[in-house]
């Protein structure tokens, strides 16, 4: 199997960056809707839930629809947006959209679990200690969810990594603008003799998800020094 | 100087107390279930009461009349928690100075907690590492060292071995003398409450019993 192409390399490092910064564009938000789910009581929490988890359960390709509707150059919002000089239709910026939105449901849940496990009682002895909620929100509770928020950095990474359907509907295939590893290889699979650019694309994919995988193990382990059972 | 007076009803006991003291240890002795507890909690402002009023050295830290109940964060209390509750992520130093960077004030008494208490050995472990005693006097050092107005100690020598029972007793004692800080002391061992109160409350079932000096405390004891 020989080296990747220019074509090939394109899509890998577009895919990286997409799945990237898809992470760190919606962690501060999955953050703030995780501590509210976790720690707040408010009406219309059931509808959140379930309008979060829409992108885990709709048709990838009615995500993308959708965000075509709503950030697309004539969109609700879109058309707003661009009048300011923010534009997602067919921009790489609209697959980090799609990413963020596809992965944000698992960032969301893996974080809010990580939040519901953290011992009340510890934020009652900082309460108690003079901290704010803002304070013991930084000092106690996001400390002590580490493990969590990698985890759900990680699943959301692999998810926009591998994300596809909401992708080719909101922003299409354009090459190192939106042209992503999984559409390079959906495009390579309707090519005569794009097998072995399949094939290499698949074991990067593969591989890119595997370390991922192993990192956040890594990670997540010391970050904090390892969890004692004493 | 502390002004009590609250009811409150929980699943299993309705509490009904109230009293004024101005001991510089008060004790509220009884025995599991007496409610001494929730009284901690109503002080530190972890729980709100159904009713009554709660005055700290002129300040009105509740009062259900009037609608005041001032958070918990702004009450400036000492609280040391029956099962310690020490950050598990921060170090022995972090620990102790957690409240006062959260109260933005600067430590003078930090210095003079870890000689009295003995911790210096120990500022750069963190609380997994710790045994029950050495534990428990960082909690005691944490509560301090934001230079609370009260401090409220939760059974604090419960779950230790006699050993280490002994030595934080002793600590606590020193640090009565050292530190003249206000406290309230929850115990239902009468040897603890004789070695360190000055006025005594017996609770029985959320219910002030009596309200006597130490010394009498003492010669009732079998």
């Amino acid at each position: 199997m020989t080296a990747l192409s220019p074509d090939e390399w394109q899509a890998l490092a577009l895919s990286l960056r997409v799945a990237t910064l898809s992470v760190v564009v919606s962690l501060p938000f999955a953050l703030g809707l995780a501590w509210l789910l976790s720690r707040a009581r408010f009406p219309g929490r059931l509808f959140v839930e379930a309008l979060l988890f829409l992108p885990l359960t709709l048709p990838p390709v009615v995500t993308g629809y959708a965000l075509l509707v709503l950030f697309g150059r004539h969109g609700w919002i879109g058309e707003g947006l661009a009048q300011i000089g923010i534009v997602f239709a067919f921009r790489w910026t609209g697959a980090v959209l799609a990413a963020a939105v596809m992965g944000f449901p698992l960032l969301v849940l893996s974080i809010r679990v990580a939040f519901d496990h953290v011992d009340r009682r510890l934020e009652r002895a900082a309460e108690s200690l003079g901290a704010s909620a803002w304070r013991r929100f930084i000092t106690i509770v996001l400390p002590l969810s580490t493990r969590g928020i990698i985890a759900g950095g990680v699943l959301a990474f692999a998810r926009a990594f591998g994300e596809f359907g909401a992708t080719i509907t909101f922003v299409s295939s354009i090459p190192g603008e939106t042209r992503t590893l999984p559409i390079a290889i959906y495009e390579l699979m309707s090519v005569a003799g794009g097998d072995l650019g399949v094939q290499r694309l698949t074991l990067v994919a593969l591989s890119v998800s595997f370390a991922a995988t192993i990192a956040a193990a890594i990670l997540g382990g010391s970050l904090w020094g390892r969890r004692r059972d004493d | 100087m502390i002004e009590l007076r609250i009811e409150h009803a929980l699943t299993d006991l309705d509490i009904d107390i109230g009293f004024t003291s101005e001991a510089r240890c008060l004790a509220l002795f009884g025995d599991s279930g007496a409610g001494k507890t929730t009284i901690l909690n109503a002080i530190a402002g972890l729980l709100r009461p159904d009713r009554g009023r709660i005055v700290l050295d002129d300040q009105v830290l509740f009062d259900s009349a009037t609608g005041i109940d001032l958070a918990a964060a702004a009450r400036e209390v000492g609280y040391v928690f029956q099962d310690g509750r020490l950050f598990p992520h921060l170090s022995v130093r972090a620990n102790l100075l957690y409240g006062a960077q959260a109260r933005r004030r600067k430590t003078t008494q930090l210095n003079r907690l870890v000689d009295v208490l003995e911790l210096g050995a120990l500022l750069e472990r963190r609380p997994q590492t710790l045994s029950g005693g050495e534990r428990q006097r960082v909690a005691i050092g944490r509560a301090l060292a934001s230079e609370p107005r009260i401090l409220l100690l939760d059974e604090p020598l419960t779950g230790l071995h006699r050993e280490a029972r002994v030595q934080v007793l002793n600590h606590l004692r020193l640090l009565k003398q050292e530190l003249r800080i206000a406290t309230l002391l929850v115990s239902h061992q009468a040897d603890e409450v004789s070695a360190l109160a000055d006025d005594v409350i017996r609770l029985h079932a959320g219910a002030m019993t009596a309200h006597i000096s130490v010394a009498e405390f003492s010669t009732e004891q079998p």
